[in-house]
């Protein structure tokens, strides 16, 4: 906070007022409604609700399809983080190097950040259509005929390398920067002390991009939980079936579809355990690197 | 050293060629028409059905539903990329000028609320949330689209570091001048913020703009959808459909993909400064 202030005995209210406002109104008031409807079984057909306790987590847990789709939501999240984080610390690394041409890289590499997600799947179910797919012709000719929609790995391997070309962008972008950041000065020392180009990147860059990588980490469990959601359900094109989906897909689903609320409920009460987890150790991690940067 | 530079220039243009080629598909996909792409797959050049096709898209009403045409979801599109982001804006600009230059009881509180909404992301409270729109009447209107989706405090958060970075003597000498408190925050506090209003503009533009989830619940009235909400439309007539309107599809994508690309690239510099920034 500052040392000086202003004192007003309405002003500060007043300009609080707007966000308060939406706040409690589009914030406290569902998140309280989902933390109570998960412990009651609603009427499917709307007709009051009873109180259960902890069944509908109990049900939850023990029902065999959540689990499958927490196993799928977090073999997708390996991928996606692993694969994204790679291919972009790559590319950022290599475009921190270069001399020409160095900003039209960047350029053509950061621009697909504004594609929206459903958007980027609907590109994706163009690639890997059965009948006019350019990849699936790619991977048939090594005899692997791709079935999207249909195979359940099949479709998983569509939507995680849907979901890594849209992420590598905001990766590259903070890499990069992070890259940028460090001291001319240290690296002229590293590049003295040591002339592979490969072991100066492992003991004296890889450690300085520490902070931002374990950074982008959190930033990317959160995006493959909640911001896959469009390519997700633009490439199961409204036929869940068989199909891999998400957690944050499930609660869509069993809330909207199945009209399960207590169960959905449930289902969104562990999903904001989990991102506030995230979000803890987000916050720890942004304050170490304010400290120490 | 020459050789090393060829490595990395060859690994970049894998990069670039990755990233860019399925857009360029899309795109080239865009400009013929259904059934040479049903016939012969996706095609690698242009063809010459560009103006029919976006002419089709952007005019003609009934391409998909009969009611709403892309130009109709293009204005929803902006409405909604530009209301969230000068709503997010103005909001949590007053919201973090009080919080920063103001001492009043519940300071601590009040601040503790509103960064509470960091936690939680709209998917996981996506069906209380649906209803109490629902209840306050607000299906299928602009506010009932953008106001809920502005209950995320990140403009906030951004706002509250970049004036606690402000040195603390503006302050003193405008107090001293007998600036009072409207005063100092429009002559001073918001000519400063420019650059930071503009970069986070650009990332909250973008932001509204592709929100998929969210209008697809809210809005029903095919008049209302954006055009990243009709991906969904799109699909469903492409599922049942015989020959698929693979270039119409395309065409549309486009559309969705066009304005918000040219903002971030044109105003490359503000963005990645905001990006890089506002998340710290």
């Amino acid at each position: 906070m500052k040392k000086v202030q202003f004192q007003s005995p309405w002003l500060p209210y007043l300009l609080l007022l707007p966000q308060l406002g939406i706040v409690t109104v589009f914030f406290l008031w569902p998140a309280a409604q989902a933390i109570q409807s998960s412990f009651y079984l609603e009427d499917p057909f709307g007709f009051g609700s009873t109180y259960v306790g902890l069944d509908n987590f109990k049900d939850m847990i023990t029902s065999t399809d959540y689990g499958r789709v927490a196993r799928f939501t977090a073999v997708f999240t390996f991928f996606v983080t692993v694969l994204s984080l790679g291919i972009a610390l790559l590319l950022a690394v290599k475009a921190d190097k270069v001399l020409r041409g160095a900003s039209a890289y960047k350029t053509l590499l950061m621009w697909v950040y504004a594609v929206a997600p459903p958007v980027a799947g609907l590109i994706g179910v163009l690639l890997f259509d059965q009948h006019v797919g350019p990849i699936v012709d790619l991977f048939a000719m090594f005899g692997w005929k791709m079935q999207i929609g249909v195979n359940y790995f099949d479709t998983s391997f569509a939507m995680i390398v849907t979901a890594v070309w849209k992420q590598i962008p905001v990766n590259f972008i903070f890499f990069l920067s992070g890259l940028q950041g460090i001291s001319k000065s240290v690296q002229e020392a590293a590049s003295i002390d040591c002339r592979s180009g490969f072991r100066r990147f492992w003991t004296v860059t890889f450690p300085l991009l520490a902070p931002t990588g374990f950074f982008l980490l959190i930033i990317n469990i959160t995006y493959a939980f909640f911001d896959t959601f469009g390519i997700v359900d633009v490439i199961v094109k409204n036929e869940p079936g068989n199909n891999p989906v998400t957690l944050v897909y499930k609660v869509y689903l069993d809330g909207f579809r199945g009209n399960d609320l207590g169960g959905s409920s449930a289902q969104s009460v562990i999903l904001m355990a989990m991102v506030f987890i995230l979000t803890i150790i987000q916050f720890r991690l942004i304050e170490r690197r304010v400290h120490y940067t | 050293m020459k050789k090393l530079q060829i490595s990395d220039h060859i690994i970049l243009l894998l990069g670039v060629f990755f990233m860019v080629t399925p857009v360029v598909l899309a795109f080239l996909t865009s400009t013929h028409d259904a059934i040479t792409i049903y016939k012969e797959g996706i095609q690698f050049t242009p063809g010459g059905e560009f103006l029919e096709n976006y002419e089709t898209v952007l005019f003609e009403a009934g391409g998909f539903t009969k009611e709403v045409n892309g130009f109709v979801m293009l204005k929803n599109s902006m409405i909604l990329g530009l209301g969230f982001a000068v709503g997010k804006i103005v909001i949590s600009m007053l919201a973090a000028y009080a919080i920063v230059y103001f001492r009043f009881p519940m300071a601590t509180l009040c601040f503790w609320v509103i960064f509470s909404t960091l936690l939680l992301p709209l998917e996981v409270r996506i069906l209380p949330s649906y209803e109490i729109v629902q209840s306050l009447g607000m299906v299928n209107t602009y506010s009932g689209l953008i106001v809920p989706l502005i209950a995320s405090a990140t403009g906030t958060f951004f706002f509250r570091q970049f004036f606690m970075s402000v040195p603390d003597e503006l302050l003193e000498a405008a107090r001293i001048d007998g600036a009072g408190p409207w005063k100092f925050f429009k002559d001073i506090l918001v000519p400063l913020s420019q650059t930071m209003i503009a970069a986070i503009f650009i990332i909250m533009f973008v932001y509204g703009w592709n929100q998929y989830l969210w209008p697809t619940l809210i809005t029903t009235d095919e008049s209302m959808f954006t055009l990243v909400r009709g991906i969904k439309q799109i699909l469903q007539v492409w599922v049942g459909a015989q020959i698929p309107d693979f270039n119409e599809a395309m065409a549309l994508a486009i559309l969705a993909i066009v304005p918000p690309v040219l903002i971030v690239v044109i105003f490359q510099s503000w963005f990645v400064k905001g990006l890089v920034e506002s998340d710290k």
